[in-house]
């Protein structure tokens, strides 16, 4: 069984590690597109304008209510409609085509920035106020703030929550195998289907995922231990 | 309360995002074809174990795009998806063993047909149900006469209360829900996996195409399935299998019917099916 | 947007809600038993069980959902040991299947939750109640059940939340719950958005309710944080 995993145009091993470092590239992407909308998102729950605190909140109840599936199904079947809609308001009216990994990467970095948007709040509230009430008093300008005060404390306490949420991207990359893009579920599901031996191709992708999930801990371990270098422990 | 308003609000979005969809080009001069195939299908259409998409459809896709005198691009789509991702133009053309049915025609329409295969019910070697007899042979389901009515009637009473797989939106799976009322239909997204549910014994049959079982049979756990009874065609399982184009590009669908026509004529469907399917099924638009 | 076809499918739709509720209902239900079990594993200082207990919970919290349910439910039976075995009549089934899956899979993070709160629990209550020379079981029982429950409560609902979702994956093995049912809608109908909005709004509503339960347990579990008046 295990010579259907050699590599070569034989077997499929080198085609589930094309898959992995897919795997790995949409992931990525999308952990860092949901930081920017985390980030966005909040802001506005933060903010005291009510609008932005309704999209916020509408965005988070809808995106981790509804199953990442119809997610990613709508994205991907919606995808090129809205990006058309929004360019034919600027008069643009050809095809745009939308490929897969792009819908992927939105569509899982919708759904990781949802949850960072949740960590990030926690984490800027966590923030003592005092510490930015001693970096006015030094006579700090707001951005100066935010980039010496308020953004690495965030980042100290989000740190945590982020490497959970990390953790649910990665494995959320395995759903937008219904897009066809060549990531590690749907190379299993094409070499099972193909040689009719579902266990060894399954087995496989889990094994690939497990090393994934275990060496994205250790660094997000190390990242976090690097981060809290400055803090007194008990 | 906050999460009603919500799903108002992106319900909305959507809505007007999808009614603004462009419905296809109407008048565009044709270089560029998109063509989706499921890649799940052999020998209609598979994946090699280089992750190539390959088939009868994809080489007589190639040979089409010559005679066409366009650049073609093949791309994989899932077979539940594959009209609705053409419908919101994520390709151009559908090549993947899809029959021309009515109920089809409603939302796409079809070029050709360029083949047509006899939709067969298999089960397990040794299974009780392989002493159904194939008689006749054939049925054609368009205009059926009292005879071939009891026929498929024998064959409901006889399935009743079994479980048949069949793969979902397919011409077969509307077969067994309109005339097989007693029996229990599961529906799957590959043919791959109802092969490996039949094996299992998940299933006590399944309903396919003749040829798509025969791709099942060549290879591993699934070779020991086995046809059985009569086989049927025409009707509510269509009029061949043809190319599925969005109904807005009539243009489209001369350019693929003329080539379907000359490609037949040259005689290189018939050859193409030869080579992957071991016998001629070929026919002329 | 075809506001017709929407409203049509809703029936059907709706019909699918009960598989859906006893999926996430029964595999919560199954997943504590295995969490118990995991945590108490864990916690026993046993190393073997607790070797194997972490082994459990890394492998399901590491790995996707949809590939441990292809492993169960395509993976298993391609093995004749497995289909003469006694748990065939279980494992013949796509529903069982899809329960066995989700149960493991919420029953790894359910031992992380159960761990975390049994931990939580402040070690001067727990002497205090041996100084009262209550037994281990009662110990148990009326100090660290009640204190754990408490403060695993939000965690818990969090995780009836993500099972409903994840119970959707159950329509990648021909069961037909709200997920499968609308993609068979959508199989006939070819409208993709119209049934996924609707499916998605029922989604909505059930964690919808299911996190207000959550959150009146939680309320009744607290009588002593509530303001007095």
């Amino acid at each position: 069984m295990i010579e259907l995993l050699a590599f070569g145009d034989g077997g499929w091993g080198d085609e589930m590690l094309q898959g992995a470092a897919m795997t790995v590239a949409v992931a990525t992407s999308a952990f860092l597109l949901g930081l920017v909308f985390g980030t966005l998102g909040a802001s506005a729950k933060l903010s005291r304008n009510l609008i932005l605190v309704g999209v916020a909140e509408a965005y988070t109840t809808v995106v981790r209510g509804v199953p990442e599936l119809l997610v990613i199904y709508l994205l991907f079947f919606g995808g090129s409609g809205m990006v058309m809609a929004l360019a034919s308001v600027f008069g643009y009216d050809e095809y745009i085509e939308v490929n897969a990994f792009v819908v992927g990467v939105v569509a899982v970095g919708l759904i990781s920035g949802a949850y960072s948007t949740e960590v990030i709040r926690g984490a800027a509230q966590a923030v003592p106020y005092g510490q930015i009430e001693a970096a006015r008093a030094c006579g700090m300008g707001r951005w100066l703030i935010l980039r010496r005060i308020l953004g690495p404390l965030t980042l100290r306490h989000a740190l945590p929550g982020l490497g959970n949420v990390w953790q649910l991207t990665l494995k959320d990359t395995a759903l937008i195998s219904v897009t066809a893009l060549a990531e590690i579920m749907r190379q299993a599901a094409v070499g099972a289907g193909s040689t009719k031996q579902p266990f060894v191709f399954y087995a496989a992708a889990a094994v690939l995922y497990l090393l994934l999930t275990t060496v994205s801990t250790a660094l997000f371990d190390r990242a976090e231990k690097n981060a809290m270098r400055g803090v007194r422990r008990a | 309360m906050k999460s009603t308003i919500a799903t108002l609000l992106v319900g909305a979005a959507i809505a007007l995002s999808a009614t603004a969809v462009a419905t296809g080009a109407d008048a565009k001069e044709w270089k560029k074809v998109r063509i989706a195939t499921e890649g799940a299908y052999m020998p209609w259409n598979g994946t090699d174990s280089s992750g190539k998409l390959v088939g009868f459809e994809v080489d007589l896709m190639k040979d089409l795009c010559t005679r066409m005198k366009v650049e073609c691009e093949l791309v994989a789509q899932d077979w539940d998806g594959i009209i609705p991702a053409l419908q919101q133009g994520k390709y151009d053309a559908i090549m993947a063993g899809m029959s021309a049915t009515d109920e089809r025609r409603k939302v796409i329409q079809f070029a050709g047909p360029y083949a047509n295969e006899p939709s067969a019910f298999a089960a397990m070697k040794g299974s009780p149900l392989l002493t159904i007899a194939a008689d006749p042979a054939l049925v054609d389901m368009k205009e059926l006469t009292a005879d071939e009515r009891t026929v498929i009637e024998r064959l409901a009473s006889q399935l009743k209360g079994k479980t048949v797989g069949a793969q979902v939106s397919t011409i077969q799976a509307s077969f067994v829900e309109k005339y097989m009322p007693g029996v229990t239909l599961r529906t799957y997204d590959k043919v791959d996996n109802i092969g490996l549910d039949l094996v299992a014994g998940r299933i006590d049959a399944m309903f396919a195409d003749r040829s798509a079982i025969g791709g099942l049979q060549k290879e591993g756990a699934t070779k020991d399935i086995t046809v059985f009874g009569t086989q049927y065609r025409g009707g509510i399982l269509g009029d061949g299998v043809a190319v599925g184009l969005r109904k807005a590009d009539k243009d489209l669908k001369t350019l693929f019917e003329k080539a379907i026509v000359e490609a037949h004529k040259a005689g290189v469907t018939g050859k193409l099916s030869t080579q992957w399917f071991g016998y001629d099924i070929a026919v002329t638009p | 947007m075809d506001w017709e076809l929407m409203w049509d499918s809703v029936p059907a739709l709706l019909a699918a809600v009960p598989l859906t509720l006893q999926l996430v209902a029964l595999a919560l239900l199954l997943g504590l038993g295995m969490a118990a079990l995991a945590a108490w594993a864990r916690l026993s200082g046993h190393a073997v069980a607790a070797g194997a207990a972490s082994a459990y919970v890394f492998v399901f919290r590491g790995t996707p959902l949809l590939v441990q349910i292809f492993l169960i439910y395509y993976g298993l039976s391609q093995f004749e040991a497995v289909r003469a075995s006694l748990f065939w009549p279980l494992l013949r089934e796509p529903y069982w299947c899809a329960i066995l899956a989700l149960m493991l899979n919420t029953g790894a993070y359910q031992s992380e939750i159960i761990r975390g709160a049994i931990l939580s629990v402040p070690q001067g209550q727990v002497e205090a109640a041996r100084a009262c020379g209550m037994s281990r079981l009662l110990l148990f029982r009326r100090i660290v059940l009640p204190v754990a429950v408490r403060q695993a409560l939000p965690a818990y609902g969090n995780e009836i939340i993500l099972m409903v979702k994840a119970s959707s994956l159950a329509s990648t093995i021909t069961l037909l719950e709200i997920t499968g049912v609308a993609r068979r809608i959508i199989s006939q109908t070819y409208a993709v958005f119209e049934i996924f909005i609707v499916a998605g709004i029922l989604y909505l509503l059930i964690n919808f309710a299911a996190a207000r339960l959550i959150r009146w347990a939680e309320w009744r579990m607290t009588p002593h944080l509530r303001a007095r008046v």
